[in-house]
C-alpha cells in the first residue's frame, strides 16, 4: 500500500513539475506578486497619509490651555495653532465644511479646562469636561491634524485616568466633511480599482474561450478559410467581447454603488451617490468603455497567442495582478494627476480619469487624451490580432 | 477531364522549437514538412493523400486551404493561385478537419446562417440551399437542437454541412474519419460519395486504407514530405491490397521496417 501511495505521489509531483510554466505560476509567481504588491501598498499608504513636510497647518483654538500647547510643542501641528474667540464658532465650522478650506481644525476647550479636570471625579457619575474637535475627513491635511491632536490628547487623558472626553456628544457632528466630499473621497479611492477588476474579470472569463477556445476546437480554422477578412473577424470578436464586458461592468458598477455605503460602514446617510450628475455618469461611461476596449484587446492578444484556454488563463493572471496594482494606485492617491503624460499610460490613465470624475476634479485635456490614446491602443491591438490570425505559427501551433 | 487543382512543387519548412528538436531527435532548427509536392485533381474526382502521421498531408492541405503559406511552389485551384489569390481560393473551396468541434451552444440552423454569412452566400439562395443541404444530411428535424444535444453522427453531419454552405467545387477533408466510430465514419464516406456523384472534386488526406479504397479514384502516397507515388488507385495497387503495397513502398523509401 505504501509503495502505491509513493508511486502515485511521485507521478503527481512529476506531472506538476514537468510543466515549467505551471510550476512557475503556481509556486513562484504568487510570492513575487505578493512581495511587489505589499511593497507597493506600503509605499502608497505612506504617500497617502503623509502631508507635505513644508505644509503649515491652520488650527483655530478656543480656550486652549498652556499645558496642552506645551504638549503639542514638538508636533508638526504646533506651528499652526492660533488662539481665537469666534463666538459660537459657526464661521470656522462653515469653513471646515469645504475640503479645500485653509482651516484644518477647530478646537474648543471648556473655559476653565485645567481647573475643571483638576476637580473632576471620574467616579462621581457626572459628565466629564468636554473637548470638541471639528475637522473634515475629506481633507488629508485636516484628517492628519485631527489624528495628531487626538493621539496627543488620548495619551494625556490616559495619564490622568479619564478626566475629560473628546467629541463624546453623539448629537454633534464633528466631522464636517459635506456629503459631496465624503462621496468623492470614498468613491474615488475605491471604485477605480473595483471597476477595473470587475471589467477585467468579465473579460477574463470570456476572452480566452472566444479565441484560444476556438483554436482548440478547430472552429477558428473553419472561419479563416472563409472569404471573411481576418481584420473583420478580429474586430468582430473584440467588439462582441467589449459589449459583454461592458454589460458586466455596468452590473458590477450598479451593485457597487448600491452597496458601497454599507461596505464602508457609512450607510447612515453620510454618503450619497446622488451627488453625481448625469454628465458625471456619462463621463464615467466613456472612460469605462475605452478601458474595456483596451482590456479586451490585451486579453484577446494573449488568448490568440496561447495554445489553449488553460494556457491563456496562465498568461492572463499576471496581467490581472498588474491591473490590480494600477487600480490600487487610485486608492492611495491624493486627487488626480495634472501632468498630461499620466494620461497616455494605458489603464493608469483610466484610473486617473475615474478619480477625476468621482472627486469632481476632471481634467478635460487628460480625459480627452485618455479616450484618444485608449482608442489608438485598441486600433494597434486589432492590427496585432489580425497579424496573429494571419500567422500560421500562432494559429496552428500545438 | 477538366483540371480543377494543379499543385506545383509545393514546399514548406517549419522552424523547430528546442522542444520539437528533442522530440524529432535532430540538431537542425528546421524541418522540411512538404518537399516539392506536385499533383493534379480533376472535376468529379476524389483524390486521396495517403501517408503515415507526420508525412506532410495536413500541411499540404492547409496550404491548399490558404491557412498557411507555402515557402515554395504554388497551387492553382480552379485557376486561382493559393499564393497570390488567397481570397479567390477561399470562395472556391470547402475545408473540414477532424479537429473541428462545433460550439455546443449553437443550433445547426444558426451555424448554417453564420457560415453562409462568412462565405457571403447571396441571401436569396440561402433558404433553398439550406433545404438541400439539410435534406441531404437529414438534419432538418434537428435544425433547432443545440449541438450539445446531438448524437456524434449528427454533429459530424452538421460539421460537413457547414463546410459546404457556399456550394464549393473543391472540398478538402483533412483526416475526416479520424477518431470517429464506425457509424459516424460511414456518414463521412457516404458524404464523399455523394459529393463525387454531384460532380465535386474532393481532396482527402488519411492514413486509413479502407477509406482510400472505398472512395478514391486517384491516390498520392506521401512519405517524409515527398510525393512518392501518384496514380490511379488500381495502378497503385497493381493487384495487391493497398495496405501491402503501401508498406512495400514505405520500406523501399525509408529503408527500414516499420
Amino acid at each position: 500500500m505504501k509503495s502505491t501511495i509513493i508511486t502515485i505521489l511521485k507521478k503527481e509531483l512529476k506531472r506538476f513539475f514537468s510543466d515549467k510554466r505551471m510550476a512557475f505560476t503556481t509556486i513562484l509567481l504568487p510570492g513575487i506578486m505578493i512581495f511587489i504588491m505589499y511593497n507597493f501598498m506600503g509605499d502608497a499608504f505612506s504617500d497617502m497619509m503623509t502631508v507635505d513636510d513644508e505644509y503649515v497647518y491652520s488650527i483655530e483654538c478656543v480656550n486652549m490651555p498652556a499645558s496642552i500647547r506645551t504638549l503639542l510643542e514638538n508636533t508638526s501641528i504646533a506651528g499652526g495653532l492660533k488662539d481665537t474667540d469666534t463666538g459660537d464658532g459657526n464661521e470656522a465650522k462653515k469653513e471646515l465644511e469645504s475640503k479645500d478650506s485653509t482651516l484644518d481644525l477647530y478646537i474648543v476647550f471648556p473655559e476653565n479646562f485645567e481647573n475643571d479636570i483638576a476637580v473632576y471625579n471620574s467616579t462621581s457619575g457626572e459628565k466629564a469636561p468636554q473637548v470638541e474637535v471639528y475637522y473634515n475627513s475629506a481633507s488629508t491635511e485636516s484628517q492628519t491634524a485631527y489624528k495628531i491632536f487626538i493621539e496627543i490628547m488620548d495619551s494625556y487623558e490616559s495619564s490622568m485616568t479619564n478626566k475629560f472626553d473628546i467629541n463624546s456628544d453623539s448629537s454633534v457632528q464633528y466631522d464636517l466633511a459635506n456629503e459631496k466630499d465624503s462621496a468623492a473621497t470614498i468613491f474615488s479611492s475605491m471604485l477605480p480599482m473595483l471597476l477595473l477588476l470587475f471589467i477585467f474579470s468579465a473579460c477574463m472569463s470570456i476572452g480566452p474561450e472566444s479565441i484560444s477556445g476556438e483554436k482548440e476546437r478547430g472552429t477558428i480554422a473553419t472561419m479563416l478559410v472563409t472569404p471573411a477578412k481576418r481584420s473583420h473577424i478580429a474586430l468582430g470578436k473584440i467588439i462582441a467581447l467589449s459589449i459583454i464586458a461592458l454589460l458586466s461592468g455596468i452590473s458590477s458598477t450598479i451593485g457597487t454603488l448600491l452597496s458601497l455605503p454599507k461596505l464602508t460602514g457609512t450607510d447612515e446617510g453620510s454618503i450619497d451617490t446622488n451627488v453625481y450628475s448625469i454628465s458625471d455618469y456619462a463621463l464615467l461611461a466613456v472612460i469605462i468603455l475605452s478601458s474595456v476596449l483596451i482590456i479586451v484587446t490585451l486579453i484577446s492578444i494573449i488568448s490568440a497567442f496561447a495554445r489553449s484556454t488553460k494556457e491563456a488563463g496562465t498568461y492572463i493572471t499576471p496581467l490581472m495582478i498588474v491591473v490590480m496594482l494600477i487600480g490600487l494606485s487610485g486608492m492611495f492617491s491624493n486627487g488626480t494627476k495634472t501632468e498630461l503624460y499620466n494620461y497616455i499610460i494605458p489603464m493608469y490613465n483610466s484610473v486617473q480619469c475615474m478619480i477625476g470624475v468621482f472627486s469632481f476634479e476632471v481634467l478635460p485635456m487628460g480625459m480627452l487624451l485618455t479616450v484618444i490614446t485608449n482608442i489608438l491602443y485598441t486600433g494597434i491591438g486589432v492590427f496585432v490580432l489580425t497579424r496573429m490570425f494571419n500567422d500560421e505559427r500562432i494559429m496552428f501551433n500545438k | 477531364m477538366e483540371e480543377l487543382l494543379s499543385v506545383e512543387k509545393l514546399h514548406k519548412t517549419f522552424k523547430l522549437s528546442s522542444k520539437q528538436q528533442k522530440l524529432e531527435r535532430t540538431n537542425s532548427k528546421y524541418k522540411v514538412a512538404v518537399d516539392g509536392i506536385s499533383f493534379k485533381a480533376y472535376k468529379g474526382e476524389v483524390f486521396g493523400l495517403l501517408g503515415p502521421n507526420g508525412a506532410g498531408k495536413t500541411t499540404t492541405l492547409r496550404m491548399l486551404a490558404t491557412l498557411i503559406k507555402p515557402d515554395g511552389g504554388d497551387a492553382l485551384i480552379d485557376g486561382a493561385s493559393i499564393v497570390k489569390e488567397a481570397d479567390k481560393v477561399r470562395q472556391k473551396i470547402g475545408f473540414l478537419t477532424s479537429e473541428l468541434k462545433l460550439e455546443e451552444y449553437f443550433t445547426p440552423n444558426y451555424l448554417y446562417y453564420f457560415f453562409s454569412e462568412l462565405h457571403k452566400v447571396p441571401e436569396d439562395i440561402r433558404e433553398k440551399r439550406k433545404e438541400e443541404i439539410f435534406s441531404l444530411f437529414e438534419i432538418g428535424k434537428f435544425a433547432e437542437v443545440k449541438v450539445a444535444d446531438l448524437s456524434t453522427g449528427m454533429k459530424q453531419k452538421v460539421s460537413l454541412a457547414v463546410s459546404i454552405v457556399h456550394d464549393p467545387d473543391i472540398i478538402i477533408f483533412d483526416e475526416p474519419t479520424n477518431g470517429l466510430d464506425v457509424l459516424t465514419a460511414r456518414v463521412v464516406t457516404d458524404f464523399i460519395q455523394t459529393l463525387k456523384e454531384r460532380g465535386k472534386t474532393v481532396i482527402v488526406s488519411t492514413h486509413i486504407f479502407s477509406l482510400i479504397e472505398r472512395v478514391c479514384d486517384r491516390v498520392g502516397i506521401i512519405i517524409d514530405g515527398k510525393m512518392i507515388l501518384c496514380d490511379t488507385l488500381d495502378n497503385i495497387k497493381a493487384g495487391q491490397s493497398l495496405e501491402d503495397k503501401f508498406f512495400d513502398i514505405y520500406k523501399e523509401t525509408v529503408g527500414t521496417e516499420i
